[in-house]
């Protein structure tokens, strides 16, 4: 296998980029999907497509989207500009394109978890003294386990493979913001590197397949605790 | 434990109204499916907010909608036993049983674990996961859980209904030693007239969505004894089995029973219809029944074209079902004698 200094930063580039973003969207896609499983209220579906959205919308146009908010002329990247904290054509950039792409998966899992857990569960807790945030953290939060498993395999997964929004808002900087795919993009275009091109994808799969085996582990183990 | 309940609720198909003071501490409700029950007991736990009216228990107001008050169910102290089980499947059995004890406040920890586990007999149980139990040590672990979070009112809405039968009479006394023991009072809600009877001193009666009246278990099962499928069930207790010819001689307060299924050693509960029993005016000598028990009439009562004639014998008590003209003819009135005939067969065991 033929892997260059660069093949290597960019593989570790990838899954500090798919981690990061992966950790920093688990809070709030526990919270939207709490949210939506278990709140009625107005403009409910309105969220629901909010969330929902990045799933149908091209990565390139969620790309430019962020490049348009982020950048020197945007809202907020003047603002994180001005703050000595510049976002754009950075990795950080590349977090936040994986994370808008990748949480409605993470949604979708935790929500699909949450709305199996028998409702009367947390009636009894509450009825044992439990007030909604202590249920909510010890009966919701460890019953949507599976559910937050898969979510985080599914959105990390998909952060690995994000190319659309990451080459616009954070370009393909070899060393700075070039993740596996971008790089296999670079080499696929000339005809000499056909052979670093495929030692990167046999990466990519082999990366994959791990994930695959640690989350059907995991989830193994989550079920035989629960059947003791 | 005093509790005053006045609230009404309304859905697009049903509504209900529901307004009375429990003062005692085994008060059961009673109503067929759909009547209400479930609604007053997701009402009176908070889960469920009633359109208007108040709730107060000891003197401590749980919701006013006047007084605009709706106390959250964990600080209401009412704690719940469903009809299925609901243990956490992510904990122990002894993490179930302690969840609520943990939550409760050092000041109202009254409750011993140890010796609530010990007459419940879970202690074998405590480091297993609630996905191996038994039904019927689900629903003791269930109720382990709800007595230890310190309740000043335990609401057990129909516990015995996902049990078969014989889990369902062995449940009915630990339920009631619970309360008895730990002083705690319950109010208890079945579609079943043999539960009240073996469960409740006062029955609050429902029937869609309101209360239809209020009366003792006991009165409930004489009124209702023409119209019910199985006439009155009388509950008999005996014990001392004795192997006799393949039946079993036992007995029942001052009476020897011949009872054909086996009730095992210790204290066995039966049942036996009121239209098992055969009324003789005299000794009536060689009869094929195996139990021929002389009886003195202490009370005559009325069920629709049906008469109830309470029986007292070596201290117990039996009600009998026969129609009026029977009546007449054997010249039954209080007081009088009777000889009561019983098949071996007839008495079925419950637990």
């Amino acid at each position: 296998m033929l892997l260059t200094p660069e093949d290597i930063n960019a593989i570790g580039l990838s899954m500090k980029v798919a981690l990061t973003a992966t950790i920093l969207s688990l809070p709030f896609g526990f919270a939207v999907a709490w949210v939506i499983v278990y709140k009625a209220f107005r403009g409910k579906v309105l969220l629901e497509v909010l969330v929902n959205l990045p799933l149908t919308l091209p990565p390139v146009v969620i790309g430019y989207l962020l490049l348009l908010l982020l950048g020197r002329n945007g809202f907020i990247g003047r603002m994180l500009m001005e703050s000595g904290f510049p976002v754009i054509f950075t990795w950080k950039a590349a977090v936040l394109a994986s994370a808008t792409v990748g949480f409605p998966l993470l949604v979708r899992s935790i929500r699909l978890g949450m709305e199996s857990i028998d409702p009367s569960l947390v009636d009894a807790s509450r009825s044992l003294g439990a007030t909604w945030q202590d249920a909510l953290f010890s009966i919701i939060l460890p019953l949507s386990s599976r559910g937050i498993l898969a979510g985080s395999s599914l959105m990390f997964a998909r952060s690995l493979g994000e190319f659309g929004a990451t080459i616009i808002v954070a370009g393909n900087i070899p060393g700075i913001t070039q993740t596996i795919p971008l790089a296999i993009y670079d080499y696929a275009s000339s005809p000499s590197s056909t052979a670093m091109a495929l030692s990167l994808c046999l990466v990519s799969i082999l990366i994959s397949v791990a994930i695959l085996i640690l989350h059907e582990t995991v989830a193994g183990k989550i079920e035989s605790g629960r059947n003791r | 434990m005093k509790l005053s309940i006045d609230i009404e609720k309304k859905f697009s198909a049903f509504s209900l109204r529901f307004g009375t003071t429990i003062a005692g501490k085994n008060t059961g409700i009673f109503g067929p499916s759909g009547s209400g029950k479930s609604t007053v007991v997701k009402i009176l736990s908070g889960l469920m907010q009633p359109d208007r009216g108040e709730i107060t228990i000891d003197g401590e107001c749980l919701f006013s909608s006047t007084r605009k008050i709706n106390l959250p169910p964990e600080k209401r102290r009412i704690a719940m036993v469903f009809q299925q089980a609901l243990l956490f499947p992510h904990m122990s059995v002894k993490s179930n049983i302690l969840y609520g004890y943990k939550r409760c406040a050092d000041a109202q920890r009254r409750l011993n674990p140890d010796a609530l586990l010990e007459l419940l007999r879970l202690q074998p149980l405590l480091k297993r996961g609630p996905g191996n139990l038994s039904g019927g040590e689900k629903q003791r672990v269930a109720l382990a859980r709800a007595v230890l979070a310190n309740p000043r009112l335990l609401l057990m809405d129909e516990p015995l209904s996902a049990l078969d039968d014989t889990l369902r009479f062995q449940i009915i006394p630990y339920l009631k030693s619970v309360s008895t023991e730990f002083g705690i009072p319950y109010l208890f809600i079945s579609h079943s007239l043999v539960e009240m009877q073996l469960m409740a001193d006062h029955a609050i009666v429902m029937e869609e969505g309101l209360i239809r009246e209020e009366t003792t278990p006991e009165m409930l099962a004489r009124t209702r004894m023409a119209a019910s499928r199985h006439g009155y069930l009388n509950l008999l207790r005996i014990s001392g089995a004795e192997d006799r010819n393949g039946m079993f001689a036992c007995r029942w307060g001052g009476n020897v029973l011949l009872v054909s299924e086996n009730p095992g050693t210790g204290e066995a509960l039966f049942e036996l219809s009121s239209r098992e029993i055969i009324l003789f005016k005299k000794n009536p000598e060689a009869i094929s029944a195996r139990n021929l028990l002389q009886c003195t009439v202490t009370e005559l009562f009325r069920s629709d074209t049906r008469i109830g004639v309470e029986l007292t014998s070596g201290g117990e008590k039996l009600v009998a079902e026969i129609v009026p003209r029977a009546s007449e003819e054997l010249g039954i009135t209080t007081g009088s004698t009777i000889f009561a005939a019983i098949k071996a067969s007839s008495f079925r065991r419950l637990s």
